[in-house]
């Protein structure tokens, strides 16, 4: 067998041919979409509101409904608890929002532990890319094209608003709603990405490309289509693994994307490269001249 | 060019209902220059937030000729987002709106001519993080030409600036005020004060607003800084310096 065999193995299988069609679609957005998420820091939001989608999940489940509908269903009652917790001056928002996710994970398995719950939990939790139907493709589908054009029209203001919100405010800009809308793709690409990677992994299509990229990136735009393109390598490196060594196929795609982090993180460039090297090489030229 | 640019009256502002600056009331025409001087919590960026039209006013009434264009601090700006100092120019066109479009070629030729202006052309493509501080504000300057305001707001402009900044930035706003905008410029600095054309000092409500030589007095001085202010007798006459602990968000 040579190595292209090898590579190709899994897609003479239609069961893993979907897998990297629904990875390849839900990568290509939220590989784009973690570039804002880690630059609002958006982190603790984005891992508190997909576990806390869980007993969404496991009521469409028990109730025989898609599972993108309990996962909206979820994502929705989750960030209301969440944004209600968060307000109580008492605790602070970090503590409210732990108890209410704690307690969101403790009803969801208690739900799926039930004797007639029909899906595994582990199933919930972790994620089935090998068992996408028609339904979610078409939803990863529909995410990729509406939620890639919602970014390109939302280039400009998010930049704007990264960079300085009082500023962009002042050239027109309200930072409020721009944020807001970020929230609501952050919703959407999760109860997506929930699918094929469940309510525990599916922070490391959002989280790992973006710090995969992140020191090689010269521009908000490189840095999304560059985070689009490691989810999109690192969900089909997972496939092959998962395939060839018949680990579970959720797990291997979150461990490749996050091994994409730590490489990316590892390759860091050296200071000043966002400058270019020829201005670099100048720069060293002048100082190396005699007398100075 | 002596229409009123800027009109308060009687303003008042709050945090989450704890009032912060209180019975603020001045006037600015075209082409005046006004600095706002005050201690760290004074109210200095909380006017300007209130003219920006982010916070509302608890109380009174305010009237600007146009929206007007802001100058913020470095230290409020992301030096790791991956901007070039033409991006953040770039960034003053969205008050032109049509923000869901790439921008066209007559709003990359303004950002190129405020960096022109402001003597960044030579590193336009440099990420603003890399720029040195004076650069940096430079930068911000050349997103406030960009939005070709009446009226510009401008925070601290030459707080931890180079001499050289310092000079190309005053002369910009020297052009500034003979184009007939009015500037607000916040200040820690009581000494540069007197090169305005009016002074408006802030500590939690308004001490005292009028042409330098009547505000910059010892007394209202004084009542602006309390404690941070030093006046230094140098033989050839008093200097007025204060003590800053700097903090920002005031």
């Amino acid at each position: 067998m040579d190595v292209l065999d090898f590579l190709v193995d899994p897609l003479r299988s239609g069961i893993d041919r979907r897998a990297l069609l629904e990875l390849a679609l839900v990568g290509g957005f939220c590989g784009a979409l973690g570039f804002w998420v880690v630059t609002e820091r958006l982190v603790y939001s984005a891992e508190s509101l997909s576990h806390g989608l869980l007993p969404g999940l496991v009521l469409a489940a028990l109730a025989g409904a898609p599972l993108l509908l309990g996962a909206a269903g979820g994502a929705l009652v989750a960030a209301a608890l969440i944004a209600f917790a968060a307000r109580d001056p008492r605790i602070g928002p970090d503590t409210g929002t732990a108890v209410a996710v704690t307690g969101l994970v403790g009803l969801g398995a208690l739900l799926a532990l039930a004797p007639d719950s029909p899906q595994r939990l582990e199933e919930l939790l972790f994620g089935d890319p090998l068992g996408v139907t028609d339904g979610d493709l078409a939803a990863a589908a529909i995410l990729l094209v509406l939620g890639g054009a919602a970014l390109v029209a939302l280039h400009r203001p998010l930049s704007a608003v990264a960079f300085d919100a009082g500023g962009a405010a002042a050239a027109g800009l309200r930072p409020a709603p721009v944020r807001l809308v970020l929230l609501v793709l952050l919703a959407a690409a999760v109860g997506v990405a929930v699918q094929g990677l469940g309510a525990l992994l599916v922070l490391a299509v959002l989280i790992g490309p973006p710090l995969a990229v992140r020191h090689h990136a010269r521009t908000p735009a490189r840095a999304m289509l560059g985070g689009a393109a490691v989810a999109v390598l690192a969900g089909s490196v997972g496939i092959e693994v998962s395939f060839h060594a018949h680990s579970a196929a959720g797990a291997s795609v979150a461990l490749a994307l996050c091994a994409a982090a730590a490489l990316g993180s590892a390759l860091r460039p050296s200071p000043g490269w966002a400058r270019g090297g020829a201005w670099q090489r100048s720069r060293r030229r002048a100082r190396a001249l005699p007398g100075r | 060019m002596n229409g009123t640019a800027v009109r308060v009256e009687q303003l008042a502002a709050a945090y989450r209902g704890e009032p912060v600056l209180e019975h603020v009331t001045f006037e600015a025409q075209e082409g005046e220059s006004v600095c706002v001087l005050g201690p760290n919590g004074g109210g200095k960026t909380t006017l300007f937030r209130v003219l920006l039209g982010e916070l509302e006013p608890t109380a009174g009434r305010m009237e600007l000729s146009g929206r007007p264009a802001y100058m913020a601090q470095t230290e409020r700006t992301r030096l790791d987002f991956p901007v070039t100092a033409f991006d953040v120019a770039l960034m003053g066109t969205l008050a032109a709106g049509r923000w869901w479009l790439p921008p066209r070629r007559p709003e990359r030729d303004a950002a190129a001519a405020a960096l022109e202006r402001v003597g960044l052309a030579g590193v336009a493509g440099v990420r603003f993080g890399e720029l040195s501080g004076g650069q940096r504000q430079r930068a911000l300057l050349a997103r406030a030409l960009v939005q070709d305001a009446p009226v510009l707001l401008l925070d601290e402009p030459l707080s931890g600036v180079d001499p050289a900044s310092a000079t190309l930035i005053t002369g910009v706003f020297d052009e500034l005020r003979s184009e007939g905008r009015a500037l607000l410029v916040a200040s820690h600095d009581v000494e540069s004060a007197r090169s305005f054309d009016l002074v408006l000092c802030l500590n939690r409500h308004q001490v005292a607003f009028g042409a330098p030589a009547e505000t910059l007095n010892r007394a209202a001085l004084e009542a602006t800084y309390g404690h941070e202010l030093i006046v230094l007798d140098d033989g050839g006459g008093t200097r007025a310096v204060t003590v800053q602990h700097h903090e920002h968000g005031d």
